[in-house]
């Protein structure tokens, strides 16, 4: 098969995008791929998601208003989409809330689709008990107040927990 | 030193060459990333927390069924060859084993192994249950695998978000924090020139490959860990179902690639295997990497009845105990010793002579 973009060379890239719902696959070859920016499998990016989060959140803002800039920090462990893309890894579980936009199109690049399909966590036969959650929930909280020194919650927290417990 | 012998079969049982297609498979591996709920995740994670998150996972797996009995071996407190033995065993990955290039371990870095089952405590994630089986079995892997989580997730709070399913500190693992690999031994179609064009396609239908350790490794003795790219938008089985069918086109290719050799180049074939044997059998000095080859032309020959009196459970053993952790720890010296090609090349002639003739 010979390259899409210059009909020369033979195409050994093969490119799979989701754009606006539409599958569609490009076959290139390794200098068209390139000028296009695509890695080829032997020049693999040091971070596993390499040139996925180069690209996140730079391309978005004008589509999408709401997407957090490089500067903004997840409210609840105060890592930012610098620190992500930096590292490849995200600071806690509602990172995924607090990057919710530029995430989403990141995950439909990586897996193709947004929306588990799996085992439900809640589904589990026992699932448990809403206290678990809540009282884990609470540990956190009084995790925070003893570092910022707030006794006051903390006191009040740590009684909660009793109850809970 | 770690007592291994506490395992009940030393954490190797997958090398008894017991399951299906063990001829050209090793093993078939399980993981599932989990994170507890209400707490940063683990780059984020103070020691104190990661402390507190090993006595809560050890506290609800003590009440399992499947890891009652479970042996725990603290990655922060081991030496390094120790760690490097765990390692080697599959047990734990390069990272939690603090073996990177910056040699450190994290404080809390633990494995909780019973049986074919383990969980790797603040790893990437705080959880990453884990199943290992002899040969291809990505389904019974995956059942004990599944049934831990159910059994953990009753005790446990786990990170889980309605649309995006369990969530992980990488979204390369999010939904169903579903990672199988099977280890598959491919020396047909590296021979044949045919294997890029195979781990290509693969790319394609989203599987990836990895060597013989897993993440980051390099691939040695024609061994090749293939497993699935993604882990979102698809069920578990689905996940499964794909990546076994893929695995089963490949062992066709493989089958086929060696009859083209058998038929095309025999003599070449049969010299390259007994060449290979001989070496195994006679060399006074091997490196680790040298043997791998070895081990790999003498598998093949015995897989395509050339070789006729070697086991699959003798190759699997060598392939095991000549790694320089388990060679390092059996001759009591260190895995960097000067002297340990030589005690591998007399490690290997006697396992030969003892088990050669009686087939395993």
């Amino acid at each position: 098969m010979s390259c899409e973009q210059c009909h020369e060379r033979e195409a050994v890239i093969h490119l799979t995008q989701i754009v606006n719902e539409q599958v569609t696959t490009l076959h290139l070859c390794e200098r068209c791929a390139a000028e296009k920016g695509v890695e080829s499998p032997g020049s693999q990016p040091k971070t596993p998601l390499g040139t996925f989060l180069a690209a996140m959140g730079q391309e978005l803002p004008e589509q999408t208003p709401t997407t957090p800039r490089t500067g903004e920090s997840c409210s609840r462990c105060g890592g930012s989409l610098q620190d992500f893309r930096e590292s490849g890894r995200l600071g806690c579980p509602d990172c995924y809330r607090s990057f919710e936009v530029p995430l989403r199109d990141l995950l439909r690049r990586l897996h193709g689709s947004t929306h588990h399909m799996g085992e439900r966590y809640s589904d589990r036969e026992t699932a448990p008990a809403p206290e678990r959650h809540q009282a884990a929930e609470l540990r956190e909280q009084l995790r925070l107040a003893v570092e910022t020194e707030n006794f006051e919650l903390a006191a009040e927290l740590r009684d909660r927990l009793r109850v809970l417990e | 030193m770690i007592d291994l012998s506490l395992l009940t079969d030393g954490g190797v049982g997958w090398l008894d060459a017991s399951g299906p297609s063990s001829h050209l498979v090793l093993s078939t591996r399980i993981r599932l990333a989990r994170n507890l709920a209400g707490r940063v995740f683990q780059g984020r994670n103070s020691e104190t927390e990661r402390e507190d998150i090993l006595q809560t996972v050890e506290a609800a797996a003590r009440d399992t069924v499947l890891l009652r009995r479970a042996i725990k071996f603290r990655l922060d407190r081991l030496e390094r060859t120790d760690r490097q033995l765990l390692h080697e065993r599959h047990l734990v990955s390069k990272e939690l084993a603090g073996l990177d290039a910056d040699g450190r371990v994290r404080s809390g870095a633990s494995l909780l192994v019973q049986d074919r089952l383990g969980v790797m405590l603040n790893e990437e994630d705080h959880l990453r249950l884990q199943g290992l089986h002899s040969g291809f079995a990505l389904d019974a892997a995956y059942a004990e695998v599944d049934r831990l989580d159910a059994e953990l997730g009753q005790r446990l709070a786990f990170a889980f978000h309605s649309e995006f399913g369990y969530l992980t500190s990488c979204p390369t693992n999010v939904g169903t924090g579903l990672r199988a690999s099977v280890l598959i031994h491919l020396p047909g179609l590296v021979l044949t020139k045919e294997i890029s064009k195979v781990l290509q396609g693969l790319a394609q239908v989203g599987l990836t490959f990895r060597g013989l350790y897993g993440e980051g490794s390099e691939v040695v003795g024609n061994f090749f860990q293939l497993s699935n790219q993604t882990t979102l938008g698809s069920s578990e089985y689905e996940l499964l179902d794909h990546l076994g069918k893929m695995v089963r086109q490949v062992m066709d290719y493989e089958e086929q690639a060696r009859q083209v050799l058998l038929r095309d180049a025999p003599a070449i074939i049969e010299d390259k295997v007994w060449r290979a044997y001989g070496l195994l059998r006679y060399a006074r000095a091997l490196s680790f990497e040298e043997a791998m080859n070895l081990l790999s032309g003498v598998r093949l020959g015995v897989g395509v009845s050339l070789i006729p009196d070697v086991g699959m459970y003798t190759l699997n053993k060598l392939l095991v105990y000549t790694q320089p952790a388990h060679l390092a720890m059996a001759e009591g010296v260190a895995p960097n010793d000067p002297e340990l090609p030589v005690r591998r090349a007399q490690f290997v002639r006697k396992v030969l002579e003892s088990e050669v003739g009686r087939r395993g």
